[in-house]
C-alpha cells in the first residue's frame, strides 16, 4: 500500500519494508508455515523414513528396506481385513449419511413455527456424536441386554440378537452411529437449498413438472458442488474413524470392525512397531490421495457448476 | 375452498407429526441415557425399555463425582477445561493473524502456501499422529499436555478458511482509507479487520472449544497419568470393566460430560449454523 515505488533510489526504511504487502504477508502467515514445518512436513519425512525401518521406539531404528511393505501387502491378513471393514465402513456410512441429510434438510427447508426446534434437534447429535460419552451409550444400547432388545422385546419382537456380537450386525451398530450424526451435512444442504432461486421451480411447475421432476432436474444438480465437497470430506473422516470402533467394539467379533486407524494404533502403541504403523499410516496417506484425485478428474462428469453455464 | 382448506390443515399436521416423531427417534438414546442417570443401577437394564425412572435420585452423580482410584471427576473437568481453553485461545488468535495475510496480502508464492494451507485442512490427524508422537517423543513432551495443545497455536486450516471468508466480506475501501490516515497494515489488522470479525471468531472458538473438549486419541496417546486425565479419556478409563460397571454413575458422568457441549450448543446455535453455512464444511 505504502509501497515507496516512487522514490526508486532512496533505501526504504525497516518500518516501509515491514510495512509492504509482500513482507507483511509473510509475517502473519508465519505461525502457519512454522507449523506446517515443524507439525506436519518434518513428521512425515520422519515417518516416511521409519517406514523403511524396525523401531520401538526405545532403541535405534534399523533400516530393513521394504520388508515393511513387503510384509503388509503380501503376509498380513490382519491389514487387509482392517482396510476392507474401513472400506465397507465408509462405503455405506457416507452415502446414506448424505442422503437421510438431504431428506432430512428437504423436509426442514419448509419454514413453520418450530423449524428453529427440529433443526436443532436433528442437529444435536452431530455435535456430540464422536464423544467418549455417546460410544459408551452406544455399546449398552446394541448389548445383548441393552436399549434396543429391551423396546424390540417390549413391542413383543424377537428380542435376542447379540447385534454387537454377531459378525454381520455388528459392523451396522457403527455404520448407523455414523448415519446418526448426519446434522451437520443436513445444515450445509439446508442452506444450499436455500439459495436455489425459486424462479427455477415455478417455470418448471409451468413447463408441467411434477415434484419428483423438480426434484432430479433442478435441486440434485444444482447441490452437486455441495455434495462433492461433502462426498470427499466424509469419506477422508470414514477413513480416519478411530473412536467408535476402539471403545464400542474393540475390533470385536474376529475383527470385523476393525477400523484401519485402530490397528494402525495397536501397531505402532500396544506391539510399539512404530515402523511398520508408519507403513501403514503411508499407505493410507496413499489410498485417501488417490481417491481423492479421482473424484476431482470426474468431477466435470457429474457436478454442475452455474458459471459453465452462462 | 373448505375442502382446500381441510387438505392444507391435515398435511400440516401430517408433516409435524412425522418430523416431530422422527426427532424424538433421533435424540431417544440421549434421553435414555440422562434419564437413567436418575435411575437405580440395578433398574437400568432391568427397566430399559422404560424411559422415566421411577423417582429421580442423584446418588449416581454423588456416586460417580467420586471417579476412581482416588481422582475426582472435578480434576479431569479442570484438565478438560485447561486443555480445551487453551488450545481454543491458541487456535482462534493463530488462525486470524495467517487468514489476514491470506486474504489482504499479495505475497510471492501465496498461491502455494494457500495450497498447503488446505492440505493441512484437509489432511486428518490420524495419518500425522505416529510421525508427530515420534517427533514430540524425541522432545521429550510425551506425558505432558504439550502436544496436544502447542500445534493448535500455529494456525488451524478449517478457522483460516473460515475467517478468511469472512475478511473477505469487508470492503476494501476501510483498509485504504485507514492506509491513508498513516495506519500500517498491523494497524489495520489489529484495529480494523479483528473487531469487525469478531463473529467468526466466536464460531472458530465454539468450533474448537468442541472438539478438544471431545478429543480422546490425542489424550489416549500422550497422557498416562491419571491426574492429568481430561474428562474424554477418564471416562473410557471409568468404563472399563475392572473399574466394576457402575452403570448408573457411568451414565451420570457422561451426561454430566456432554453437559458443557450442550450449554454451548443451546446458547450459541446461531453462530454454528452460520458457521457451517458459510464454508460448506463440517471441518
Amino acid at each position: 500500500m505504502k509501497n515507496s515505488k516512487s522514490l526508486p533510489n532512496q533505501k526504504k526504511t525497516l518500518g516501509q519494508t515491514l510495512n509492504s504487502q509482500g513482507v507483511a504477508g509473510y509475517v502473519f502467515i508465519l505461525p502457519f508455515l512454522i507449523g506446517f514445518l515443524t507439525f506436519i512436513m518434518i513428521p512425515m519425512v520422519l515417518s516416511f523414513g521409519f517406514s523403511f525401518t524396525r523401531y520401538n521406539i526405545l532403541d535405534k531404528p534399523v533400516f530393513i528396506g521394504l520388508d515393511n511393505y513387503i510384509n503388509m501387502l503380501t503376509q498380513d491378513d490382519k491389514f487387509w481385513k482392517s482396510f476392507g471393514v474401513t472400506l465397507y465402513y465408509a462405503f455405506f456410512s457416507v452415502p446414506l449419511r448424505l442422503i437421510m441429510a438431504l431428506a432430512v434438510a428437504m423436509l426442514l427447508v419448509k419454514n413453520t413455527k418450530l423449524s428453529g426446534f427440529y433443526r436443532a434437534i436433528y442437529y444435536l447429535p452431530s455435535i456430540i456424536g464422536s464423544s467418549v460419552a455417546v460410544a459408551i451409550l452406544w455399546k449398552r444400547l446394541f448389548a445383548s441386554d441393552g436399549v434396543l432388545n429391551a423396546l424390540l422385546a417390549f413391542v413383543g419382537l424377537p428380542s435376542d440378537t447379540a447385534w454387537l456380537g454377531n459378525s454381520s450386525t455388528a459392523i451396522w451398530t457403527l455404520i448407523v452411529l455414523a448415519i446418526w450424526q448426519f446434522g451437520s451435512s443436513m445444515l450445509i444442504f439446508l442452506s444450499g437449498l436455500k439459495q436455489i432461486p425459486v424462479s427455477l421451480y415455478e417455470s418448471a411447475t409451468i413447463d408441467g413438472a411434477n415434484g419428483i421432476r423438480s426434484f432430479f432436474s433442478i435441486t440434485l444438480p444444482m447441490l452437486t458442488p455441495t455434495i462433492f465437497f461433502n462426498l470427499i470430506n466424509q469419506i477422508i473422516n470414514g477413513f480416519m474413524a478411530f473412536t467408535q470402533s476402539y471403545i464400542i467394539t474393540q475390533g470385536k467379533p474376529r475383527d470385523t470392525t476393525l477400523f484401519y486407524t485402530v490397528y494402525m494404533y495397536q501397531n505402532s502403541f500396544t506391539y510399539s512397531k512404530l515402523g511398520y504403523g508408519c507403513a501403514i499410516a503411508w499407505f493410507m496417506v496413499i489410498f485417501v490421495g488417490f481417491i481423492t484425485l479421482v473424484l476431482f478428474k470426474t468431477q466435470n462428469k457429474w457436478v454442475y457448476y452455474e458459471s459453465e453455464k452462462r | 375452498m373448505e375442502n382446500y382448506k381441510i387438505k392444507k390443515t391435515s398435511s400440516k399436521v401430517i408433516y409435524h407429526v412425522f418430523t416431530f416423531f422422527f426427532a424424538i427417534v433421533m435424540i431417544y438414546p440421549l434421553l435414555w441415557m440422562v434419564m437413567s442417570s436418575f435411575k437405580e443401577t440395578a433398574e437400568i437394564f432391568k427397566t430399559a425399555e422404560k424411559l422415566l425412572p421411577a423417582s429421580f435420585d442423584i446418588r449416581n452423580y454423588v456416586v460417580g463425582w467420586q471417579g476412581f482410584a482416588g481422582n475426582k471427576f472435578s480434576i479431569f473437568f479442570k484438565n478438560s477445561f485447561v486443555i480445551a481453553g487453551l488450545s481454543t485461545i491458541g487456535a482462534v488468535l493463530s488462525s486470524a493473524v495467517v487468514a489476514f495475510g491470506f486474504a489482504r496480502c499479495e505475497f510471492k508464492l501465496k498461491g502455494f502456501w494457500f495450497a498447503c494451507m488446505l492440505i493441512a485442512m484437509m489432511l486428518p490427524f490420524q495419518v500425522i499422529m505416529i510421525p508427530q508422537y515420534i517427533l514430540f517423543n524425541k522432545l521429550g513432551w510425551v506425558g505432558t499436555y504439550l502436544p496436544i495443545i502447542v500445534p493448535q497455536f500455529f494456525g488451524q486450516g478449517f478457522f483460516i478458511f473460515l475467517i478468511m471468508q469472512f475478511i473477505k466480506g469487508i470492503p476494501v475501501d476501510l483498509d485504504e482509507a485507514a492506509a491513508i490516515d498513516g495506519c500500517s497494515i498491523y494497524g489495520i489488522f489489529i484495529q480494523i479487520v479483528l473487531p469487525l470479525v469478531k463473529p467468526a471468531l466466536v464460531t472458530s472458538a465454539i468450533f474448537s472449544f468442541m472438539w478438544r473438549w471431545d478429543d480422546f486419541l490425542s489424550a489416549l496417546i500422550y497422557i498416562s497419568d491419571p491426574l492429568k486425565y481430561p474428562v474424554s479419556y477418564a471416562l473410557k478409563m471409568f468404563a472399563d470393566p475392572t473399574a466394576g460397571s457402575d452403570w448408573g454413575a457411568m451414565f451420570a458422568m457422561a451426561t454430566l460430560s456432554l453437559l458443557p457441549i450442550f450449554l454451548i450448543f443451546l446458547t450459541m446455535q446461531k453462530y454454528l449454523v452460520e458457521g457451517i453455512a458459510s464454508t460448506g464444511i463440517k471441518g
